[in-house]
């Protein structure tokens, strides 16, 4: 009874939550700072901002080393969660340089975007080190109530509105099915430790067949798979997709989205692997439904913007592919493609930042007519982004998409590589629509002037470098991520 | 006695739930929901833990339905703002399936059987808060400041998207 009050600061260790802490302390140091910086000047706070990432890079690749443990296993600092650290910096630095110059021509120079932002991505990093639901659950919502506000942040747009809105009511119902399902684990296993819920599980192979169980996996599943972007939880995404300031589009669907992938495959192979079997046949189908959605109703899109949104919900299909594979090479597969769609997908999206217009214009296939002679570096950089997307070889995206599929295939899951590499061949008339356009036909009218401001620039450069240095020689980067696994 | 004590509170809560979500007036949905917290905080008193019960009928009773009443009222939400709508069907269908699912699950699953080291007699001896206190510092200590960062990151938006000019 005594020991049971003996209050010892056992484990707190510093050292396992030193990336996200360096960005909480720049976060807030950034919200007093932007009180001093003169008023619609967003500049100096981008470039603290900036320097942050920086300096917890430095940290997130000191945590490439051996495991780093804490808070009474709340966290671990291993290297996989290392490897999706570096994704998120990637996603929020590059979101952060595009961002400076379109804040301004919208004509909302909030200061207290930035710090927005780096919030969420320490949010995102608790997500990937956590292992505990609790951390992980309220790095989910310190992760997506940073992204409801920036999503609506453009008050005076009716778009940027609903897609606030839309996105907090959809995102606080599912995170209800998430938290639901939390606690029927814990009613089951009475911890919510995920190693150690799947030591109960392993012990107590009664407890599998328990419907509370299976209806916890499955509700923990809605959560996740609502956050992926999955179909059939996928409603939300291209309006929120399309509304959203466009910078703040593209961090959406990079970073987050790994993270609730990052998060879900530890919960589901460390905590859950006792229900394999159940939890592969149900992403299975989800992997194809969601594929087929997201490229099916992307033909139809002529917003570019909305394009890129549902073609984001298709590569979540690709990434979920991965997740059944459950092996090796299907699950650094998914490091690698969030990775590679990352720098494919923010590069698009850079490109979109400098050739909209105030008001959000001009991002119609129309507007991209001849838009490959007019503004010949752009050009060049949105089709090598779009073949990347497309997964040519050579680019990132094919060797993402390889190591996925070949996880699947030597998982057993040949259909599933099959329908995968069809449902590949279906997005090619999408992307290669907008090339058609940027090359073939003539613009209707010449719409002036595209400033090419240094930050976007700077982030497009970025892209290109990565989408070729991970698609040409992507043997490193995927041994890392193979290192990166913790299975 | 207990039993029916239990039961006794339990179809109160059970009744002012469906009231908040039957009643016409906001209003009188928000004072239903004031009775279905303060029957919560009676099943915390018969778990002994009195400590939760205080801290439901403060922070739940208190706070945070004067935040919802003020909210009905800067709203000036009336009695007609719901229609009934085709949605109103499909939310009795799929409402009454999840009650179905949900109470299968529930009659065939078992909660483990497992008992911790926080026994009755300990909670007797040791306290209460202590006990709470302890975990809350020691074990959730992460969870516990990844909320204050949440809370701040509430605010600041809340900060954001109400203030007059930006």
């Amino acid at each position: 009874m005594d020991n049971l009050m003996q209050i010892a600061m056992q484990n707190v260790n510093y050292g396992s939550i030193m990336p996200s802490l360096v960005l909480c302390i720049f976060g807030m140091a950034l919200l007093l700072i932007n009180v001093f910086l003169p008023r619609g000047k967003t500049t100096p706070a981008s470039w603290i901002a900036l320097i942050g990432l920086v300096v917890t890079a430095v940290f997130a690749a000191r945590g490439w080393g051996d495991p780093q443990f804490g808070f009474a296993g709340h966290v671990a600092l291993d290297k996989f969660a290392s490897f999706s650290n570096i994704i998120f910096l990637f996603s929020a630095g590059l979101t952060i340089l595009m961002s400076d110059e379109y804040l301004q021509r919208e004509g909302y120079p909030i200061g207290e975007y930035y710090p927005l932002i780096l919030f969420a991505t320490a949010g995102a990093m608790w997500m990937a080190s956590g292992t505990d639901m609790m951390t992980i659950f309220l790095g989910l919502e310190v992760l997506s109530i940073s992204l409801y506000i920036l999503a609506g942040m453009f008050r005076g747009q009716l778009r940027s509105n609903e897609a606030g809105l839309k996105y907090f009511l959809l995102g606080a119902f599912s995170t209800g099915f998430l938290v639901y399902g939390i606690a029927l684990i814990y009613g089951v296993s009475g911890t919510t430790n995920v190693a150690d819920i799947g030591m109960y599980l392993k012990s107590h192979p009664a407890m599998l067949g328990n419907p509370m169980t299976i209806a916890g996996m499955l509700l923990i599943s809605v959560g996740f798979l609502f956050k992926i972007g999955a179909a059939p939880f996928h409603m939300w995404a291209p309006d929120v997709y399309q509304g959203a300031p466009t910078p703040i589009t593209a961090f959406m669907s990079a970073g987050p989205k790994a993270a609730a992938l990052v998060a879900f495959v530890r919960i589901l192979i460390l905590g859950l692997d006792g229900l394999q079997g159940d939890w592969t046949s149900l992403l299975w189908v989800l992997a194809v439904l969601t594929m087929t959605v997201g490229n099916i109703i992307a033909i139809n899109q002529t917003n570019i913007k909305r394009m890129l949104a549902y073609s984001s919900i298709s590569h979540a299909g690709y990434a979920l592919v991965g997740l059944v594979a459950a092996n090796q090479i299907g699950v650094s597969g998914i490091l690698f493609y969030m990775l590679a769609y990352t720098f494919m997908n923010l590069g698009a999206f850079a490109v979109l930042v400098l050739a909209g217009k105030k008001g959000e214009e001009n991002l119609t296939l129309e507007g991209f007519a001849g838009f490959g002679f007019k503004r010949p570096f752009l050009g060049v950089a949105m089709s090598i982004f779009l073949i990347s997307l497309m997964g040519i070889p050579t680019t990132a995206g094919f060797a993402g998409k390889f190591y996925i599929f070949a996880g699947a295939i030597k998982a057993g899951y040949i259909w599933l590589a099959v329908l995968g590499v069809l449902n590949s061949a279906v997005s090619l008339y999408y992307y290669l629509r907008v090339m058609v356009y940027m090359y073939f036909k003539e613009p209707a009218e010449d719409y002036g002037w595209v400033t090419l401001h240094a930050g976007a620039v700077i982030s497009i450069i970025i892209s290109v470098v990565g989408v070729f240095y991970l698609g040409l020689i992507p043997g490193k980067v995927m041994e890392m991520a193979r290192m990166a696994l913790f299975f | 006695m207990q039993v029916l004590f239990f039961y006794l509170v339990a179809f109160v809560a059970v009744a002012s739930g469906l009231l908040v979500v039957t009643c016409k007036s906001p209003v009188n949905s928000a004072l239903a929901l004031v009775n279905t917290f303060f029957c919560l905080a009676i099943f915390y008193v018969m778990l002994h833990a009195p400590f939760m019960a205080a801290i439901q009928i403060m922070v739940y009773a208190g706070a945070i339905m004067v935040l919802i009443l003020f909210v009905i009222m800067l709203l000036n939400l009336g009695v007609e703002t719901m229609k009934k709508t085709t949605h109103t069907v499909w939310g009795i269908v799929a409402g009454s399936l999840v009650m179905m699912l949900t109470f299968f699950f529930i009659k065939r699953g078992q909660p483990a059987n497992i008992s911790g080291p926080i026994t009755n007699e300990v909670v007797e001896s040791v306290g209460h808060t202590q006990l709470i206190g302890k975990h809350i510092f020691v074990d959730f200590l992460l969870p516990f400041e990844i909320t204050s960062i949440l809370l701040l990151v509430a605010i600041v938006g809340a900060v954001i998207l109400a203030k007059k000019e930006v």
